[in-house]
């Protein structure tokens, strides 16, 4: 019973965790009606600029604090992530706008390649460490109850936390500022909300670069836990099911279905992964949102399409 | 001047509705064929023929298979990899533990096995549309390359997971060399797209077409969404399956599951999207775009001399890529097929500006 | 209004890439000059364990060269970015074998499983050292791959004995529980067959752990370790995987003194985020370790010193440095021995190569000369044996330094030799081949 506890909230917090990156995946295309599959690119770019100017930080400073160089670091990771956000808005975005969603999507596997080659000759190749002191070491509940206790990890634990913040930081900012009101204006009708004045470029600048901040969280929490590498431009392959399951438009929905999705690929993996030789989790985790969305075809949370003939 | 039609009259339904009904086309397309098969395998270098020619020419046919499920039919499907891995291993299958299994044969039952997990996988279509089934064929990929990992039986009990195949040989033809293998995927090549051009321009491709345009509507007067659907995915992985099988054992001769990855499925989307969709030209304008390309970025430095480090050439190539990938889309978001079709209506004109 | 003139120039573009694709000429290797291909890969996920192995085997032939090439002939050499994807090696092979290759060593297994393939037909031999398939071993069948200095079977074996010594005598292992957590692909499972062998034998659980590729999500895997309690771990890692490994064992709190991975589990880029974490951390070290030696020394004085240096001066003596400076020697030792038969200070054909690599004869003394002691153990292989060695050892990470904790151990023949018969015969079966014959040995 111990070791189902554990997976269950291991799996619990790996959710939250997919949740960080499905965020992105949601505020893009709840904006622009963009699926964007440079999400990953996005997470992989910004996690490699916050570790190597948190290692370059120190020697143009001259300083020794780890909080000011992390501190320094984050604001310029931000400004790349703004950057970058403004040149895909310029150069792809504003000259595609009315084509069938299927080549805004190619256009964003463009804007993939395009990332994953600069950001590697910008920032290198190599296995580079981001530290913002998140604790590595694990923590034993209930060691009473249970033989050996519940391992929860305290750095998975953490990051449930920061996503969580960062989600209530999000409903804020859409819910109470007039930037978050335009926001929504322009998801619901582009026409609609250019025609009383709101400036439809600059709107999505704001969101790209929103979501690049939270590419930017995703990257510092999943770098932190895991390095940052090329590889991790494929965790967004794993967060792919979390944005079906919870419909495309829904940020509540990323939660939940990043929750779902969690315990269902933790605990197919330990229960059901060794009577089929292990390894199942990837797979799994798609064919369940699969069957989710057989049931409901735009997600839990998502938008119905609305046909007209 | 030199492309019109002057005197060409057409006497039966038959003539007036055979593919290439303009003289001129027909004549252009008699001289490439023979240019294909004749002079290429003559002229061209091994490297030519190995490493371009015949990747682009099972790849294109992967690409008129992807280009009949979303082109025609409108179905977004990112797990085209899982289908020629389907392919390709079941033809092994067929290959190893059959003795004396004609190659043509196992070819054929590659594609027919694939055509039945296609049309499994292709089931969800029925009730999930657009970006949300794109993701819900992810699943087919991502249980694919674990189902060849882990089930032995596929891989014929082999320890490491990797299969290969040699010795390929039809009515005592043996494929060795690399001409041969070429001519080998142009004949295959060749009557796959001649099939699959007369299924699109026959009734079912136009059920195919009315399903992608507004499937509500189509399915008011009278085509079954089932039946439309279900055999886009079918016809759409035979094509595929074929390829996958061509492109393990004609191209690689060894393969292991991570060569029909999901960068195998990307890949074909990309040549479906810049080829054009909805064409059978244009996938193969897609798949030369996306095999010359790289192999041309990263020798371009050493064409012009000078010494870049390979990292740097690598990221390089990533970068125009991309880059070009979003030019292209800006620029004729219809694909390639579309500026071909452009360009021939300009001639019809030319020299005259009107 | 369709924009003709970007257009006009992206295709112009093409078109002269495709036009100059067809007429490059395949560059001619000089007359009197080796033509070493190098695949590697600087880019990608592998790239941090793929970057010091290129490097130092670039740095090798460089030194070659500035102590006068072998026996007078220079060597030549031209990267080939592969991505440890496969069909981009085979592109990269297909590219390179024009220009006169001398051997190819893709430092990949799924590349080399392709490369099998052609290499023979094309005549070009295939070093594979330290990874490949473990049959290779058998030279009668595979004439054309040589598994220098160690299979993925021997690896296993030096480490079942390992932990043997550990607990006091191999039959002490009866009962415990070893735990093998590996890469999803054939250069993962490639051990299985020894381990399930040795558990059938010593009485051992074996419990395999699979990790899907590239091996970033490795939570679930070490909640079932922590759930089954193995007694040890064996880590067959590459890329990331391996430091995910550590991190998420230290997480989970798995002894890592428990945890033994093979020798591309056993590098700085593995350890050198982990830190602290990672110690106590063992790994087997092929032949070498991390360290410097008289080879080392030279290739600082003779190639980074004038500048020439492919990477930076600090990775020289890293434990994957090190490997691809063994493995460029081994490439240039065959040539060498092909030249003692075929013609000194000539240029030596892939057939003459592979015939140097079949004889190869590297004694202490020798090895010594070439600036290599105290870093490897003799080599000799013969018709029937092409992997020439079956020593290793295990070092074991301190928290800041790679250091060795054991002894050589031999992989035990007796185990090996039957089971490497057997898959190579079940190989040519399959493809029709007959195994050589001594009139072929001898040629």
């Amino acid at each position: 019973m111990g070791f189902f506890l554990e997976t269950f909230f291991g799996g619990l917090m790996a959710g939250m965790l997919y949740s960080l990156i499905a965020l992105g995946f949601v505020l893009i295309f709840k904006a622009s009606g963009v699926f964007n599959f440079a999400q990953g690119a996005m997470v992989l770019f910004a996690a490699l600029a916050m570790a190597r100017f948190a290692e370059w930080v120190p020697h143009w400073l001259g300083t020794d604090s780890k909080l000011l160089a992390n501190g320094i670091a984050f604001v310029l990771a931000m400004a790349c992530m703004v950057a970058v956000a403004w040149l895909i808005e310029r150069l792809c975005l504003s000259k595609l706008v009315n084509q069938e969603p299927i080549a805004l999507l190619m256009a964003t596997l463009g804007i993939t390649y395009f990332l994953d080659g600069f950001g590697q000759m910008l920032f290198g190749s190599d296995i580079y460490k981001i530290d913002v002191g998140l604790p590595k070491d694990p923590m034993f509940l209930f060691e009473q109850t249970f033989p050996g206790g519940v391992l929860i990890s305290q750095e998975d634990l953490a990051a449930a936390v920061i996503a969580a913040a960062l989600v209530a930081v999000l409903a804020l900012f859409f819910q109470k500022t007039s930037t978050g009101r335009a926001l929504r204006a322009v998801a619901d009708d582009h026409q609609a909300a250019q025609s009383i004045g709101i400036p439809l470029s600059r709107i999505w600048v704001i969101v790209w670069s929103v979501a690049g901040f939270a590419a930017l969280v995703a990257g510092i929490i999943w770098g932190s836990k895991l390095g940052v590498q090329f590889s991790l431009s494929q965790v967004a392959l794993k967060a792919l099911p979390v944005v079906i399951l919870g419909g495309l438009t829904s940020v509540p929905g990323a939660i939940i279905g990043g929750l779902i999705i969690g315990v269902g690929e933790k605990l197919s993996e330990v229960y059901l992964g060794p009577s089929l030789g292990g390894g199942i989790e990837i797979w799994f985790a798609y064919v369940m949102a699969l069957l989710f969305l057989l049931f409901r075809p735009q997600g839990l949370f998502g938008e119905k399409i609305i046909d007209r003939v | 001047m030199l492309y019109r039609e002057n005197g060409q009259f057409k006497t039966s339904y038959r003539a007036d509705q055979q593919i290439f009904p303009i003289r001129q086309d027909r004549v252009v397309i008699v001289a490439f064929l023979a240019l294909a098969f004749v002079v290429i395998p003559g002229l061209a270098s091994e490297y030519m023929l190995r490493a371009i020619l015949v990747p682009f020419l099972i790849l294109s046919l992967a690409a008129i298979g992807l280009n009949i499920l979303v082109g025609y039919c409108g179905q977004i499907s990112l797990g085209t990899g899982a289908f020629m891995a389907i392919g390709a291993y079941a033809a092994y299958n067929f290959n190893v533990r059959i003795e004396g299994m004609p190659l043509l044969l196992s070819l054929v039952m590659g594609g027919v096995c694939s055509t039945a997990v296609g049309v499994l996988f292709g089931i969800p279509s029925l009730r999930i549309k657009g970006l949300y089934l794109a993701v819900a064929t992810l699943a087919a990929q991502f249980f694919t390359d674990w189902a060849f990992l882990r089930i032995k039986w596929f891989t014929n009990d082999s320890s490491s997971g990797s299969v290969n195949v040699s010795g390929l040989q039809i009515l005592g033809w043996h494929i060795d060399t690399p001409a041969d293998k070429y001519l080998f995927c142009l004949g295959l090549v060749c009557v796959c797209a001649l099939m699959a051009k007369n299924l699109v321009r026959g009734h079912i491709g136009r059920e195919w077409m009315a399903m992608r345009d507004m499937d509500v509507a189509a399915a008011v007067i009278g085509i079954r969404p089932v039946y439309a659907k279900l055999s886009a995915f079918a016809v759409s992985s035979f094509f595929v399956g074929i390829a996958g099988a061509l492109w393990g054992f004609v191209h690689l001769g060894s393969w292991e599951p991570a060569a029909f990855s999901i960068d195998r499925s990307f890949q074909l989307l990309f040549m479906v999207i810049i080829g054009g969709l909805g064409s059978i030209m244009g996938s193969f304008f897609g798949a030369a775009f996306i095999i010359v390309l790289p192999i041309v970025l990263d020798n371009l430095p050493y064409w012009f001399g000078i010494p870049v480090d390979t990292a740097l050439a690598s990221h390089l190539t990533n970068m125009v890529f991309g880059a070009l990938i979003v030019f292209f889309l800006v620029v004729e978001p219809h694909g390639l097929a579309r500026l071909w079709s452009t360009a021939k209506e300009k001639l019809r004109l030319w020299p005259f500006p009107h | 209004m369709l924009k003709f003139k970007p257009l006009a120039s992206a295709a112009l573009l093409v078109a002269s890439g495709l036009a100059a694709l067809a007429t490059a000429p395949a560059a001619f290797a000089q007359a009197k000059e080796q033509f070493f291909p190098v695949l590697v890969y600087r880019t990608g996920a592998y790239a941090p364990n793929g970057v010091p192995f290129a490097n130092g085997y670039v740095d090798y032939l460089k030194l070659v060269n500035a102590k006068g090439g072998i026996n007078g002939v220079k060597i030549s050499f031209e990267e080939c970015e592969t991505g440890y994807a496969t069909d981009k090696g085979v592109e990269c092979y297909e590219r390179l074998k024009g220009k006169g290759a001398t051997v190819f060593q893709p430092l990949s297994t799924g590349i080399t499983f392709a490369l099998t393939e052609k290499a023979p037909i094309d005549k070009i031999p295939l070093i594979t050292a330290g990874y490949g398939r473990s049959e290779s071993a058998d030279g009668g069948v595979f004439k054309w791959n040589f598994p220098l200095a160690g299979t993925y079977w021997v690896a296993a074996d030096v480490l079942v004995q390992n932990i043997g010594q550990k607990e006091g005598g191999l039959d002490k292992l009866k009962g415990k529980k070893i735990a093998l957590v590996y890469h999803d692909s054939p250069y993962g499972k490639e051990p299985i067959p020894l381990l399930t062998e040795r558990s059938k034998q010593l009485g051992f659980e074996l419990q395999l752990l699979p990790v899907t590729a590239p091996g970033v999500e490795q939570k679930s895997t070490w909640l079932q370790v922590r759930q089954n309690k193995p007694d040890y771990v064996l880590l067959w890692g590459w890329g990331v995987m391996n430091s995910t490994a550590l991190k998420e064992a230290q997480a989970t709190g798995y002894p890592r003194e428990k945890m033994y991975g093979v020798w591309w589990s056993g590098a700085e880029p593995d350890v050198k985020d982990v830190g602290e974490g990672a110690k106590g951390y063992n790994a087997l070290a092929m032949q070498h370790g991390a360290g410097r030696s008289k080879v080392h020394t030279e290739v600082l004085k003779l190639v980074h010193e004038k500048g020439q240096g492919t990477g930076p001066a600090e990775e020289v003596g890293t434990v994957l440095y090190t490997r691809g400076l063994m493995s460029a020697m081994l490439g240039v030792e065959g040539v060498k021995r092909a030249q003692e038969r075929y013609g000194k200070g000539k240029v030596m054909t892939g057939e003459q190569v592979r015939w140097g690599l079949e004889n190869l004869a590297l004694d202490q003394a020798k090895l010594d000369a070439l600036g290599f002691a105290g870093v490897m153990r003799p080599i000799s292989t013969s018709c029937a044996d092409h992997m020439g060695a079956n020593w290793a050892r295990v070092h074991t990470w301190s928290g800041k330094a790679w250091q060795f904790s054991s002894d050589w151990i031999e992989a035990d023949a007796q185990i090996l030799k039957p089971m490497v018969k057997a898959a190579a015969d079940k190989y040519a079966a399959e493809k029709k081949l007959t195994r050589r014959t001594p009139e072929d040995c001898q040629s």
